[in-house]
């Protein structure tokens, strides 16, 4: 199926991307692994969308299913991904290249595997221009070079003909950096970028991302689980529990007030973020298999305000206020 | 208060090669005069960047790499100087709780012979039934249910694993437990679950700890007093409200303004002369003297100690 959904002018201007309902799933031995379920949100143009949650909760997989990259024997069932007013759950491989590390630049959580190691750092990042656009090479290395020096390097001559193994991690995630902005994206997805770093090379990562964003005026996708990176970062997040985005909502409010008993658990359990008592509140219990879902609302085994209908229906989507929702039935009516 | 263990002039040196092929030996002074004292029930909290020293400084603690130079008396005893018979009864009163649970615990061994294994090595309990009376204990502390003790590692998650391994460390009543970053690869609903157990434990007995974490939310919830590592050095330590509050080295006061939600710039170059302060390149209040002399850990205010020329004035 080759067929292209135009969608409105006005709509184009105001987001960068839209997921409506999408659905991935894994087939394994055992049956259907639903890794995303149901998952619709939307990002504008030069936002920062926060998408937190614990590991296997299907944050990863909602990244790669927008770059096209689910790994076999893993697809995306249902659902879509408006891009520039396309479908690109719809597009063929040829034209998946075409917006992959080009209007989409992604930034992985390992700098240390993601990097070819017998390749010098300049080829590296040479290597995505060349592919996306008609340039010579003189014109391409200019724009290594200034790529370097813009992820904060010195010496921008003397990192292109190094080999990744000679660099730290740190400087590796700059690397991976500039091979994600070398387009110039549209939108930029980093998972996790900054979890194999320590507080004080995060702290520079971070500070670089930002900077990029509002330099470039790009959109982004950030993917983390740690909470106070979100508060520093971005504008609106998303929580992700079982496969599901539970919440939407925009970042003051949520610190502030967090709606779904999930989301308060979490932010009350995170030290740092909690008061000063002599205990951290816990939400008991722990994440559910993918494989080992419980009936109803995937939270209600481990939530102190289940009701009756949480173990039998699953929660739908409660709208709260502007550009708010929520999928809990604490919140119906 | 009785001192369970005190480390005088620690320093564990490693030669490594730049490359493969070259003959030339660089020294990476991994831990380099390292000096500490923890009393009876106190919790030490060990903070540090990766490549700090801080694992390596637990890893000589107890004895599981060889200190060049440095002595370390644990309770009364030189551990330096015991032979591997001392060692191995010593080895009963401090533990050590690793980072990574999916690696730690045996996974031919099913969670009830994990911990009778210590229990029954180091001859705490008399015969079976003691044992077993024992190791239910231990479990129950650390709350793991009967259903889980014929059950092998594979078969519990992330956090439940991380309680069986504190259990084996609690198994054998240890003076001193070592914790090296016990909740870093945790998922976040976990590792509070797991803090409240250090938290717990600490109330209930009277072991001490060294706990180790570049997380400082983390080491701040559960430390009496904090020691900032960096490059091998002790760069700042006192008391965790004194070490929060009125920060005084330019490296811890980066570190807490970071995770207070302030942005850091400053990229290090590591390159630097060996003679100077070790954090003289990234350091935003650098004068000539520290790439000279690196500064002492000195006294800045009834037990805080600074080591940062700048401060010292």
């Amino acid at each position: 199926m080759h067929r292209v959904k135009i969608i409105k002018e006005i709509f184009m201007d105001e987001h960068t991307i839209t997921i409506n309902n999408l659905c991935t799933s894994i087939t394994v031995d055992i049956g259907i692994v639903k890794a995303v379920e149901n998952v619709s949100f939307s990002i504008k143009k030069g936002e920062v969308f926060g998408l937190v949650g614990e590991s296997g909760c299907g944050k990863t997989m909602t990244a790669l299913s927008i770059m096209g990259l689910v790994p076999s024997p893993g697809r995306i069932v249902s659902g879509e991904i408006i891009f520039e007013g396309r479908d690109i759950t719809r597009l063929n491989e040829k034209e998946m290249q075409d917006i992959r590390g080009n209007k989409i630049g992604m930034i992985f959580q390992e700098p240390m595997t993601a990097l070819n190691p017998v390749l010098r750092i300049g080829e590296q990042i040479a290597e995505t221009i060349k592919i996306h656009n008609n340039a010579g090479n003189m014109e391409i290395k200019d724009r290594v070079l200034r790529l370097l020096k813009q992820v904060g390097f010195d010496e921008p001559e003397k990192k292109f003909a190094q080999y990744p193994h000679q660099l730290s991690g740190g400087q590796r995630q700059r690397i991976l950096i500039a091979i994600a902005i070398s387009c110039n994206p549209l939108l930029l997805i980093a998972d996790e970028p900054t979890t194999a770093l320590d507080i004080a090379t995060e702290s520079q990562i971070l500070s670089l991302l930002n900077g990029l964003i509002v330099e470039y005026g790009m959109s982004m996708l950030f993917i983390t689980h740690n909470l106070h990176i979100i508060r520093k970062l971005a504008q609106n997040i998303g929580i992700m529990y079982a496969g599901r985005l539970i919440e939407k909502n925009n970042v003051e409010d949520f610190f502030s007030e967090p709606l779904h008993p999930y989301s308060r658990g979490l932010v009350d359990s995170i030290v740092g973020l909690s008061g000063k008592e002599k205990r951290l509140k816990t939400i008991p219990g722990f994440v559910p298999r993918l494989s080992e879902m419980p009936e109803g609302c995937k939270f209600h085994p481990r939530c102190n305000k289940v009701m009756p209908q949480c173990m039998i229906n699953e929660p739908p989507m409660f709208t709260i206020g502007n550009e708010k929702w929520i999928k809990c039935f604490l919140y119906q009516g | 208060m009785d001192k369970v263990l005190s480390v005088s002039g620690l320093k564990k040196y490693y030669e490594v090669k730049r490359s493969a092929f070259s003959y030339k030996k660089e020294i990476v002074r991994a831990v380099d005069g390292v000096d500490l004292s923890l009393e009876r029930g106190q919790t030490l909290g060990i903070v540090g960047e990766s490549g700090s020293g801080k694992s390596t400084l637990v890893r000589c603690i107890m004895l599981l790499e060889k200190p060049d130079v440095g002595d370390i008396v644990f309770s009364g005893v030189n551990f330096t100087k015991t032979n591997d018979n001392q060692l191995k009864r010593l080895r009963k009163d401090i533990q050590i709780i690793f980072q990574d649970p999916y690696s730690s615990l045996n996974p031919r061994l099913r969670i009830y012979d994990a911990i009778a294994e210590p229990v029954l090595f180091h001859n705490i309990a008399h015969d079976g039934d003691d044992a077993r009376q024992r190791v239910t204990e231990i479990l129950g502390s650390v709350g793991i249910s009967e259903d889980f003790f014929q059950k092998y590692p594979h078969e519990m998650s992330g956090g439940q694993r991380q309680r069986v391994a504190i259990g084996r460390a609690l198994a054998t009543n240890p003076l001193l437990i070592v914790a090296d970053e016990p909740v870093s690869s945790l998922d976040v609903s976990i590792q509070a679950q797991i803090i409240n157990l250090f938290m717990d434990i600490k109330e209930r007995t009277k072991i001490s700890m060294l706990f180790i974490s570049h997380d400082l939310n983390v080491v701040r919830f559960v430390s009496d007093e904090i020691m900032v590592m960096y490059k091998g050095r002790v760069v700042e330590q006192g008391k965790t409200d004194n070490i929060f509050y009125q920060p005084m080295h330019p490296y811890t006061q980066m570190l807490i303004d970071s995770i207070k939600g302030g942005f850091s710039s400053r990229a290090g170059d590591d390159n630097h002369a060996p003679t100077g302060c070790a954090y003289y390149p990234r350091c935003e209040r650098r004068t000539s003297v520290c790439a000279e002399i690196a500064p002492e850990l000195k006294d800045y205010d009834s037990g805080h100690m600074v080591a940062c020329h700048a401060v010292h004035g």
